[in-house]
């Protein structure tokens, strides 16, 4: 692999180190901080994958003639020092239009669930910030939107006592107030681009719980009380048998003992620790964002001689062109100083071969061969 | 944060003791006076702020009201059909994750979690006179 590979792969590793992490800040951090960290460790580690995906896919989309034309890039100096084969490039760069399906999809569904969910609503008795729906099954949630609502069903109003009420009306109104559905959608939308977040998220919409439980508990003045209300409301609802899987909560003895149990301290160090994790994914991006660049900034110098292709001189022409963007390249190269180019170049004339991308462009391809063997050969002798 | 106090001093923002008067009336389950429904508000409010309030709801159209003896008995208008419920509930068990923004306050409960729980609130969370209880409990902060 070259060094541009290394470079690539960095922040993939990074992130994926942070994904497997974070989930475990959930039982170690008080709920606010835990939730703050795990939606922006979901956000930096999905960013962060995205970001490696375009940049290896960008560097197979790139050779495609066309997309080279429009970009005025040489597609064989960019193929020569690619980082990565064809199919692993290509798998990257459908691996990417599958993470932005995702998103669409993700956010899609979300909102037309909110929607729909404002439409029931719509004509529901609400006073306050509170709508009742009369359901003897017992269900409460917070519908966000402006201004938000607790809709609570009747069977749930029953199943509590007086200060029961309170504790879970609060919990519903801390979840507005903060907004913890913006964190919520963060979270669920990380994890349909990546699923390897998917614990992550879990972890991130447990805490939201716990935090909501907290600030309720701070508000009726007493954790048990929080603790009990949930408890009785779980035990309510568990009742009228349900097939319901809800991802949005997590397991409700864990939030009752954590309630029950003292609350966690701050652990500053901790926190320190992630963030600079999550600044080292960042910086590694940036880093290989740079070479990206620059291999690109590489290709389009020496598509200049290609432009010019029909002159005799052509040939001649990718020599100097290439003297610049060489220098830079060879500077973030010094990191692996064996890096095999010339190898990766060979290996593109097989795979061009293999490949089926540019048949309908056979001609041009056939016109574009002697600059692209050329650049291979200007290559070898400055290293 | 600043709120806090106010809330537990059953001072509260007007809305939200609305809220919570018209959740009494619904828990109640059936007609009920001002004086029980106080009963059913935390925070101890006045009776007077509560017959306000219900006045309030009875004009809005979200409460009925018959006369019993010398004040009124009082109920939630109830959604006869039942659309609403029903298709919320839809909505809430099969929407999958278009529901998932939604932060519910109790999930789905699997059989081995609810023997603890059930555990839990026998062993720690007895009565309503839950504060005297829960300083026993190891662990929990006084």
């Amino acid at each position: 692999m070259s060094d541009i590979g290394i470079g690539l792969c960095a922040p993939l590793m990074v992130g994926a180190l942070l994904a497997l992490i974070a989930p475990r800040l959930r039982d170690l951090l008080p709920p606010r901080s835990a939730a703050w960290l795990l939606v922006s460790a979901a956000v930096v580690s999905t960013g962060v994958w995205v970001a490696g995906l375009a940049m290896i896919g960008s560097t197979i989309v790139g050779q495609i003639p066309e997309v080279a034309e429009a970009g005025r890039w040489s597609p064989h100096t960019l193929a020569a020092h690619a980082p990565f084969d064809r199919p692993v490039g290509t798998a990257c760069a459908l691996a990417l239009v599958a993470c932005a399906t995702a998103l669409v999809v993700a956010s899609w569904r979300r909102v037309t669930g909110l929607v729909g969910m404002w439409r029931e609503c719509r004509d529901l008795p609400t006073t306050g910030d509170v709508t009742v729906v009369d359901d003897p099954a017992p269900a409460a949630f917070a519908l966000p939107g402006a201004p938000g609502r607790v809709v609570v069903s009747s069977g749930m109003l029953r199943a509590l006592a007086r200060d029961e009420r309170q504790a879970l009306l609060a919990h519903e109104r801390a979840h507005l107030r903060h907004h913890h559905h913006v964190f919520l959608l963060v979270l669920q939308i990380c994890a349909a681009v990546n699923p390897m977040l998917r614990p992550l998220a879990k972890a991130g919409a447990f805490t939201l719980e716990r935090w909501a439980d907290e600030e309720a508990a701070d508000i009726v003045g007493g954790r048990p009380l929080v603790a009990r209300a949930i408890a009785r409301a779980a035990l309510a609802a568990k009742r009228p048998p349900k097939q319901t899987l809800s991802a949005t909560s997590g397991p409700i003895p864990q939030r009752v003992t954590a309630l029950l149990a003292p609350r966690r301290p701050a652990r500053r160090p901790l926190v320190a620790t992630v963030a600079v994790l999550m600044t080292a994914c960042c910086a590694s991006t940036a880093l290989a964002a740079q070479d990206v660049d620059a291999l690109f900034d590489a290709a389009t110098s020496s598509s200049r001689p290609v432009a010019a292709r029909h002159s005799p001189t052509a040939a001649d022409l990718p020599e100097t062109a290439y003297g610049t963007p060489t220098a830079t390249w060879t500077t973030s190269a010094a990191v692996v100083p064996d890096t095999p180019i010339p190898a990766s170049a060979v290996q593109y004339g097989h795979a061009r071969e293999r490949t089926s991308w540019n048949c309908a462009t056979r001609a041009a391809r056939n016109a574009a061969n002697p600059s692209s063997t050329a650049s291979g050969a200007a290559i070898m002798p400055t290293r | 944060m600043t709120r806090q106090e106010g809330a537990t001093a059953g001072r509260r923002a007007p809305g939200e003791l609305e809220s919570e008067v018209l959740a009494a009336l619904w828990a109640a389950g059936e007609p009920v006076g001002a004086g029980a429904v106080r009963e059913q508000v935390a925070g101890d409010p006045a009776y007077t702020t509560v017959l306000t309030i219900l006045t309030r709801l009875y004009d809005k159209g979200l409460v009925t009201r018959k006369r019993a003896g010398r004040g009124y008995l009082y109920s939630p208008v109830h959604d006869e059909a039942g659309h609403v419920a029903a298709g919320m509930r839809d909505l809430l068990e099969h929407g999958g994750d278009r529901a998932a923004v939604l932060a519910r306050f109790v999930s789905s409960l699997p059989d081995e979690d609810e023997k603890l729980l059930e555990e839990l609130l026998r062993d720690h969370l007895v009565d309503p006179g839950i504060s005297e209880v829960a300083t026993r409990v190891p662990g929990t902060r006084d």
